[in-house]
């Protein structure tokens, strides 16, 4: 063991932890504020795809923004269904991954790549040079962000507020909060972070589009919420297990040994998931109104 | 509630839910099936596709012959088990996204048939068995990580589907290859496959193993003690405790009744479809069976009947859809932007309650006219 191969994983850790974290710490927002959101999984694949798309027409920024506009997009048509109509949180999260799978394999397809759409290098987002290797800037942003919710929601008359609707409902719109307004505004938000790791993955980390691009990692981030027990300092450090963990999948994958045929070292991600979340419930507490649509009797 | 209702008239959208027409959910699930198609259509014409052209193609393949309705019923099979498998589970309570995966491992179980030799009868069964007790074996997972960890099942199950994935990619790859042509399984023997039913067509006696499991679902859910209890602890919990159902055992039995048809449904596939009756590498019969059933299932109103006359719709998409590729050039994915759709109407319950609304005033008004010409 040397120590090229430390940094190595430690890099590719921290790339894998982008998405899940900036995921992850948006869903703690929105399930602070009372809003269980299943169809991160899709916002994750369509921000990917249309983030490329953007990027290769103005740059890697508008990629970025592009992510961030199509994720809160889709996170208020999700928000408003679920506040203002009452909807079923559940059933309309797996009606946009549904339609989010569609949608990306069906432009990658006009895009004349079934399945496989690769970003041109000047479209991708620039790395920075560092002593363990090049490292894409949105790490920085990926470990900045969480400090900032904290302390909105910590620290601020947002966070207290977010917190009442989630928690107290009734109690909050008798003290003058708009609970659906409140509500929407906090998921949508969360589709911002969401579209940004969604942007993140085609043309900051992989730098190309395939229709399985999210694999998963929207419903890791939900898993790191549960083990962040709605702290976006655990929603970082979750990040970064999980991301180690694939890192540590990839790893293995490039061995020249072959130890353990690649098909089971791809379930190692997925596998730690369900063992870290099945070790966290239990000390966690979620607010008591999650996932139900706010009525005044 | 009513009042409530009513006081909310300014909002325009208010007033717009108010004017759409309708009386019962089947009507409802029609209204979303448009709302769906209608805005698949907005997409292919955004993409310069004529949705006219493609839609008229769609629906003439699915239901213009009987080749159509065939296919259409064939296709209908697995989605109208692994329906059933999140059905069963919405009534228990609960959100089972794990078919996908219980699938795969169904599909996998059927294959292994084909290393033994069987009388027909006994080997198709045989074949039947295999695949049920794997779905259901494999839907124990997040059952168990649910009632003693209290991990949320659309969490665990999405992480078993991937498992599942990637072992039968690994078993396709390296366990059940054919060993003459390596990108896919051994075949499943003749006698171990559901005869096709009607000559030239993908449709097999494998449409009434899946009735017959509807049918099952429809009798244990409706019409027996257990199956009350399952519904009971679904649609409240709480009060259902009181009462004295054990809720870890009725949630254990939608978990293992959903694995049953999901792995059924594996089955169905590859014992029932010409030509390979084999599962090809990548999975690519397979791939979205689960998913796809949840649609069903939705618009089916998670009503057995409901979700058999639904598979005939879902079907006739995915039938009509190859038609549709085929003929206006619009690839088959559109389809499940169009589900989806489909899926995300299907969540706004502000519908069901214009729709009694207006059936009650449709009841004063019909009430009004009786009296009249009375």
């Amino acid at each position: 063991m040397n120590l090229s191969f430390l940094t190595d994983l430690l890099r590719i850790s921290l790339h894998a932890m982008v998405p899940i974290t900036l995921t992850a710490v948006g869903e703690v927002v929105g399930e602070t504020a009372g809003l269980f959101n299943i169809g991160l999984e899709g916002i994750l694949l369509t921000s990917a795809f249309a983030g490329a798309l953007g990027a290769e027409m103005g740059g890697p920024m508008v990629g970025l923004l592009v992510g961030m506009v199509v994720g809160a997009t889709i996170s208020f048509v999700f928000s408003v269904i679920n506040t203002y109509w009452k909807g079923d949180q559940m059933i309309t999260g797996i009606g946009i991954n549904l339609f989010a799978m569609g949608f990306v394999a069906f432009g990658l397809i006009k895009l004349g790549s079934p399945g496989f759409h690769s970003v041109p290098v000047a479209s991708q987002l620039a790395k920075l040079r560092t002593p363990i290797g090049s490292l894409s800037p949105m790490i920085f942003v990926a470990i900045v962000v969480p400090f900032i919710v904290y302390w909105v929601l910590k620290r601020t008359r947002v966070g207290l507020m977010l917190k009442a609707a989630g928690e107290n409902p009734e109690a909050a719109d008798v003290a003058g909060i708009n609970v659906n307004r409140i509500r929407l505004l906090a998921t949508t938000f969360g589709g911002v972070l969401a579209g940004l790791g969604g942007a993140y993955m085609s043309i900051a980390w992989f730098g190309s589009v395939t229709k399985s691009i999210s694999a998963g990692r929207g419903f890791i981030a939900l898993a790191t919420v549960v083990f962040s027990g709605l702290n976006p300092l655990l929603a970082l450090l979750g990040g970064f297990i999980f991301g180690f963990f694939q890192s540590l999948a990839t790893w293995i994958k490039t061995l020249p040994s072959k130890p353990i045929p690649w098909q089971f070292v791809e379930m190692l991600p997925y596998i730690v998931t369900l063992l870290v979340v099945a070790g966290a419930i239990g000390r966690v507490r979620f607010p008591k109104a999650l996932g139900q649509p706010y009525k005044r009797e | 509630m009513s009042r409530e209702s009513v006081g909310n008239t300014s909002r325009p959208l208010d007033i717009a839910r108010r004017t759409l027409t309708g009386l019962n959910p089947a009507i409802e699930s029609l209204l979303a099936a448009i709302v769906g198609l209608l805005i698949g259509a907005i997409l292919m014409w955004i993409w310069g596709y004529n949705p006219w052209k493609a839609y008229s193609a769609m629906f003439s393949g699915a239901y213009g012959d009987t080749y159509g309705w065939a296919s259409s019923a064939a296709r209908g099979v697995p989605l109208m088990l692994t329906a059933l498998t999140f059905s069963i589970c919405v009534r228990a309570g609960m959100f089972n996204i794990g078919a996908e995966g219980q699938v795969y491992v169904g599909a996998a179980a059927a294959v292994t048939v084909g290393y033994f030799t069987l009388p027909t009868g006994l080997h198709l069964i045989a074949g039947i068995v295999f695949a049920m007790l794997a779905g259901a074996a494999w839907s124990l997972g997040p059952a168990i990580l649910k009632l003693t960890r209290g991990v949320h099942e659309v969490i665990s199950t999405i992480m078993f589907n991937w498992i599942a994935r990637f072992l039968v990619f690994y078993l396709v790859a390296f366990v059940l290859v054919d060993p003459v042509r390596a990108e896919k399984t051994i075949s499943i023997p003749i006698n171990a496959r559901f005869p096709v039913l009607m000559r030239g067509t993908d449709l097999s006696w494998a449409l009434f193993a899946a009735v017959a499991f509807a049918i099952i679902i429809y009798f244990v859910l409706w019409h027996t003690a257990i199956g009350y209890e399952v519904r009971a602890a679904g649609l409240n919990p709480t009060a259902a405790r009181y009462g004295g159902i054990k809720s870890k055992r009725t949630m254990l039995l939608a978990f293992i009744l959903g694995g049953l048809g999901a792995g059924l449904a594996g089955a169905t596939v590859v014992m029932g479809n010409p030509p390979t009756y084999a599962i090809i590498s990548g999975l690519p019969q397979l791939m979205n069976t689960g998913f796809d059933g949840m649609a069903v299932a939705m618009v089916g109103r998670n009503h057995p009947i409901g979700i058999i006359i639904a598979s005939l719709f879902f079907g006739g998409l995915t039938a009509g859809g190859r038609t549709m590729q085929f003929t206006a050039g619009v690839p088959l994915e559109m389809v499940r932007v169009v589900e989806g759709v489909i899926v995300i109407t299907m969540a706004i319950p502000e519908l069901i309650r214009v729709f009694r609304m207006l059936r009650t005033s449709w009841n004063r008004l019909a009430g009004l006219w009786r009296r009249r010409s009375a």
